[in-house]
Parts: structure tokens; sequence; C-alpha cells
């Protein structure tokens, strides 16, 4: 079937397009991407074209997310391959990168096909698996790099198990370079944040929180981009949270040193300042910190040393969360709020659209090598439409994540993904839209 | 005037006012418990359950014998937090109390921020008896009692806190409430016992007992958690009692008149020695756990709108 999606501002950062244009895809490709692509739709085979008008509309390359957790195999009660999926779309994402932390891990083939599996049969968004690094992600063998990449697996991590011994870290990043598997560092000494539940600064000492120091996260940084440097490879760090950690990546940029690196909409969003109630579904790892490493962040997206948003969707179920603060599990069910909280750096003058979409399209592609984020002819009809004037409420209720897990909830926003459109076909669209 | 609170969950949330209340209200409450028959019948037909998540003896007993003396009906719940981590969760044994329509719930709880949870899930009144190392708000009103009937007045008097402040949710509770009474307070120990940018809270810091004391009307010493130790916070409390044992020989830095407090147990010889623990012209301890009785007989009183 074609479809032509028509009267919508194109933004494709790849192609550097900036412009009111029409899009026509047919076969689950973009077959042609100009003006006026209307009257000659209209002219020749308008019975077997589905016309779309988006005017008033933002088209982008289907936005991407490198940095989610899925739940399924072993916690499906959080979230499974379908429900993140169908949260992926609803939120605008037509791709999705899921960390390995299952159970039982994904540190093998077999749990690789399954989630492949899974995800072809829920058939919404594209789900990429990433591999562990270490077996069980217990941070002392490394688990089979090769047969991880042939069973399909785009990066390797021992998210949320960071690894702690360098030498191994140092063997992982260059056995992955070898195969041209990235490594996604998740930056944490677990001595320095031992016992830690918020950022430690003055809300963790009045909260009487046990607090995570910055210099859990920006010791791990360093390190990592240490051997980076001597072992010529390259490294992409998760979730950057500090204003240190922005410095480091800056540093190693200008450097000319293969460093990577995301952040996620709450550490932009909010801080530990919140925390003041106890709220559980603040609680996050790496925890949310000061204002000034907030301003940090968006200083480090705006100059390019951040070149990924992700949003490390962390569902979780009632029982994980409706606990004391201590013993209540970390992350935030970001999915579907991600794409209004970046959308609001536009609104901020952090960033201008070209410089959003290419952090939530073109560079995870390009870091994770997938041949997605443009909007050239040719390339796959994955493709984001975004109302950017339209006003809505965060309600968890209406999540399609099984993890309800959202301190934005009740929020006012302004921006959504209206049509989300993965291999030229329709996966998503806004119930109130008619298509 | 009244309370006009549902909980008392820290000194934070207190004011002023508030404040002088409790105390005035203890104040009347201190004779009861000098009489033969130590019992009024002003809460009489309440039930105020005691759940205590972690282990203690004063704090139990001192609002068991509270209630106990206003005639309320107390029931006393000890909970291991282990067996609540793998069982029941705060959330259902506080519905299933509320179902039981107690008027107080006072609860001891190792996570700090329990409380607060319970407070906003019931609709009786929670009495934070210690949560973690955030609040001890009874504590800090009992403190205030007793240098308050020592002293004559807490505004403009000199206080130091020593020890382990990162740990302690009593030395938290006293920066707030001392602060707001007028008093100046400042902090000693061991930049491992001091937690970060502490002195946002309005107070001064030292690492030096010596330092900290020097004219100070009142000295509370903090206990030492010998299972701090593993955490590399202090070596041995052969060298933490060294430096940090309030004795006969640096007490001398202080007032002259000098009030000692401790909120128990004490360490003797590690926090306190011997010979100033047990002398009456400095150490007010006993006076301290005397006066909480008297405070927790107010907070429920208060609480359970005696007053109205």
């Amino acid at each position: 079937m074609k479809i032509l999606l028509t009267g919508a501002k194109i933004i494709d950062p790849a192609q550097k397009i900036d412009a009111d244009m029409d899009v026509l895809l047919e076969n689950g490709k973009i077959v042609k991407i100009g003006s006026d692509l209307l009257k000659s739709v209209k002219s020749k085979d308008s019975e077997k074209v589905k016309i779309i008008e988006l005017a008033g509309m933002v088209l982008t390359p289907g936005l991407i997310d490198m940095h989610t957790h899925l739940r399924e195999p072993g916690f499906e009660y959080k979230e499974t391959v379908a429900s993140g999926a169908a949260a992926a779309v609803a939120g605008g994402f037509t791709s999705i990168a899921c960390m390995p932390n299952t159970s039982p891990i994904n540190d093998n083939r077999s749990i690789t096909e399954f989630i492949r599996r899974k995800a072809a049969e829920a058939d919404l968004a594209n789900v990429y698996p990433i591999g562990a690094i270490s077996k069980n992600s217990e941070g002392s063998q490394l688990t089979e790099f090769w047969d991880l990449k042939d069973a399909g697996v785009v990066a390797l991590s021992d998210d949320g198990k960071p690894v702690m011994d360098a030498a191994l870290m140092r063997r992982a990043m260059e056995y992955a370079f070898s195969l041209e598997l990235p490594i996604i560092s998740h930056c944490e000494d677990i001595n320095l944040s031992g016992g830690g539940l918020m950022n430690e600064g003055y809300y963790s000492t009045i909260l009487g929180l046990g607090g995570i120091p910055s210099i859990a996260e920006e010791a791990m940084v360093a390190r990592d981009i240490l051997i980076a440097e001597f072992t010529k490879t390259c490294v992409h760090i998760a979730h950057v949270s500090t204003e240190g950690s922005v410095r480091l990546v800056r540093e190693a940029k200008k450097r000319g040193l293969r460093v990577t690196a995301e952040t996620a909409p709450h550490y932009f969003t909010l801080t530990d300042e919140y925390l003041q109630g106890y709220d559980t579904n603040l609680k996050v790892n790496p925890p949310l910190r000061s204002t000034q490493d907030v301003a940090a962040i968006k200083e480090g997206l705006a100059d390019g040393t951040l070149d990924v948003i992700a949003c490390d969707h962390a569902p979780h179920g009632r029982t994980d969360k409706e606990l004391e603060f201590e013993y209540a599990d970390n992350g935030i069910s970001g999915l579907e709020t991600s794409l209004a909280l970046s959308l609001n750096l536009i609104k901020e003058e952090v960033l201008s659209w070209p410089e959003l979409i290419a952090k939530m399209s073109p560079n995870p592609a390009r870091i994770l090598n997938l041949s997605k984020g443009t909007l050239q002819v040719g390339a796959d009809a994955d493709i984001t439409v975004i109302d950017p004037q339209l006003k809505w409420t965060v309600d968890v209720k209406t999540f399609r994540s099984r993890g309800k897990n959202s301190p934005f909830h009740g929020r006012k926003m302004q921006g959504k993904a209206i049509l989300t459109i993965v291999g030229g076909e329709i996966k998503y669209v806004l119930p109130s839209l008619k298509v | 005037m009244k309370l006009e609170k549902k909980d008392i969950l820290g000194m934070k949330d207190l004011t002023v006012e508030e404040i002088n209340l409790i105390l005035e209200t203890a104040e009347s409450f201190l004779e009861i418990s000098t009489r033969e028959i130590k019992k009024v019948p002003t809460l009489r037909g309440k039930t105020i359950i005691n759940l205590f998540y972690e282990a203690s003896t004063r704090t139990r007993t001192s609002f068991e014998i509270a209630g106990k003396r206003l005639s309320a009906d107390t029931v006393n719940i000890s909970a291991s937090t282990s067996s609540v981590i793998k069982g029941e969760t705060l959330i259902d044994t506080a519905r299933n109390l509320e179902a039981m329509n107690p008027d107080v719930i006072v609860i001891r709880h190792s996570a700090a921020g329990a409380p607060h949870l319970l407070a906003s899930l019931v609709k009786q009144s929670i009495i934070n008896a210690g949560d973690g190392a955030h609040e001890h708000p009874t504590q800090a009103l009992l403190d205030m009692m007793t240098i308050k009937e020592k002293k004559g007045k807490i505004s403009g008097l000199k206080v130091a806190i020593v020890g382990d402040i990162t740990h302690s949710r009593v030395a938290r509770s006293n920066i707030y409430g001392l602060s707001k009474m007028g008093a100046q307070v400042f902090l000693a120990g061991p930049a491992t016992m001091l937690p970060r940018n502490i002195e946002q809270m309005g107070v001064k810091v030292y690492n030096k007992l010596e330092d900290a004391i020097v004219g100070a009307d009142v000295v509370m010493m903090l206990r030492i958690q010998l299972e701090r130790q593993k955490q590399n916070i202090f070596p041995s409390l052969r060298e933490y009692s060294q430096h940090y044992c309030l004795n006969r020989s640096n007490i001398k830095r202080a007032k002259k008149d000098v009030i000692v407090m401790h909120p128990g147990p004490i360490n003797r010889g590690v926090e306190i020695s011997p010979d100033i623990a047990d002398d009456p012209s400095y150490s007010v301890i006993l006076d301290q756990v005397n006066k909480g009785v008297a405070v927790r007989m107010a907070l429920l009183y208060l609480l359970t709108g005696g007053n109205e």
C-alpha cells in the first residue's frame, strides 16, 4: 500500500531538511520526498494511495530510544516486549533497544532470539536487544559477543550492574570493538554509591536518605574514557546525570576520542529537591541531581557533548513502588512522556528542532549501527508525526506500558506524537485523529 | 489554642507557636507522673497503637506509659523490618490497623519517610517515633523541654551537638527545633560523620569537639553505633573516644553551668566519661527521660483533640 503524508513540516537532520514537504511511502520504504507530491499522486493513482493531511504537524524520521527495559522474560508483570513496544509507538518511537537485565539475563543467543520473536509477534516497534557484557551480568566472565551479535544484539551492556572490574571492561571494549559492537556503560562505582538512595547533597542530608555522590558516576566515566583512549576503541556512556560527567565527555570529545553519551528527560527536567515527599516514583538510578547538574546537562545537550536523549524506560509494578522509599525499585516508566519532555528543550531554546530530532533518531541509529534515522529515498519507512501544539495531561491510566510508575502523572504537557509509522505501516494513531 | 495538625512527622513541619503549645502542655502534664495514682481519665476510650519496626526500649516504653497515664488503651506491635520486606507491606499493615479504628498510630521505622507514607494512607494521627536518619521529633521536643526547664529559655543559647550527625535523626530534629526557637546550633564530628551541605541548615560546623563546645550552654552527645565502624566512618572506638569523649578536662571550655545531654543509650567512656554522665551538676540525661513521658502525653492529648 502507498501512503502519502502531505502538508507537514519535515525535519530530517541527516539530509539537513527543515521545510514543508510531502513524503510518499510504498512497500515499507520511503519512495519519494519533495514539494507538492499531492498533485502528481492525485492525477495518477489516487485510489491506491492513502493520503494523510498533516498541516501544522512536524514529520521526522522515526524516533529511536536506545535505552529501555522491557522486563521479558522474567518480570512480565512489569512489562512485556509487546506492552513495551506498544508504549514505544504511542510515545512516537519506531525503534527501541532493550537492556539485558531480564530474568534470565540476556547473556546468550536463546534469550536474544526469544526477545526478537516476541517483538516480531507484537509487530509494533522495531525492538533491538542489547546483550550482557558479562555472564549473568556478574562482572567476571565475558559473554559470547560474536554469538550474541549473530543472534541480533546491537550493543552490549551490564546496565544496572556496572562493570566494576576495569580489566574486564578493557577486554570487553577491545573485543566488542573488533566486532563493531558498541559498549554501553552504566557508570557507577558501587563502592562509592553503596547504600545510597538519592543524590548526595543538601536534600539527602535533610531527608536522612543515604547519598549517592556524583563522583560515583564520574569516576567510572573517567575510567571508561581512559580505557577507550588507551585501547583506541569506543564507548557509549549511558544516562549521564552530573555536571562532572558532562565535563569529562566534553573534554574527551575535544581530544578526538570516540566517546558518545546520552541523558534522559528526567535529568534535564527534575532535581533532587522534588524528593521531599519521599515519592518513590522519583527514585531512579542514577538519582535526580541538583539544579546545577540540570543546567550542565542542558549545556551538554546544546553544545553536542550529549549525543542522545534516551528515556531509560524502567517500568515497575505497584508492588515494586508502593513501599518505603528505601525498599522501592529504581526507575521511571518513560516511553510515553519522553518526547513531550524533550520538546520543552525547544521551547526553552536549548535545542532547535533539527538538533532535538538528531538526538532522538539519527544519532542513536549511528551509535547502534542501525540503517535508520533518515527520510532518505530508499530508507525504511519509519516515521513519527508530532503535533507540536497539542496540549495534554499525563495520565498513567492511559499508558500502554504496564509500568504506571511516572513522576509526571498529572503534569501538563505540550506536544505529542500523533502518528507512528513503522516499516510503512501505521502502528499508532492518536485516537482523536481520523486517518 | 489548638494543634491544627493531623500528624507529628518532624520538627521541620512545626511552627514556633506549635512547639510552644506542645511544651506548655507537656509542662502541665509533668505533675501527673509525680502523683501517687499516676493516671487521669483524659484519653479514656482512645486507642493508641505503638508500631515499632525497630528495636527500642526507651521510646516505646515512654509512649506506652504516656498513653496509660492518660487512660488510653495502648497496643504495642513489634515487627522486624526484614519480615516486612518479605511479608506484608507497610501499606497493607496500615490499612489493617486503620480498619481497627485506633486514634493514634506511633511508628518507628528504620526507613526514612515511612511515617510520611503511613500518614498519607490512613485517617488516624501519626506520630513519628524515629524514622531512619531523618527525624525523631519527640526526642527533640523532650530535649527542648529539658533545656527550657534548666535554662529558663531556649532563645539565645549556644547548643553543641557532637558525634555522628550523618546517621542521627536526633541531630536533625534538634537542629530544626532549636534553630526555630532561637538557639544557635554548633556541630562537631570528623568529616565522615558530617553530612554534605549540613551548614545549609543554619548551623556552624567544626571537626574538633574542643572548638564546638567553647562557651556552650548545652552539650548534646550522640550515640556512636558500633556497626558504623564497618563503613569506615571512624577507625576505632579507641580513637573516637580519645577525641570525641566529653570529659572533666574538655568540658571546661563550655560555660560553667553547661548541661550535658544524651539521647541514650550511652556508651560509657565513649561519648561521655562516666564521671560526667553521673555528675548531677552537668548531666541532665535522666531529666530528659522524665520529660519524654510528659511530651508524649502532650502530643497524644493534643492530637486526639483533648483540648477541644
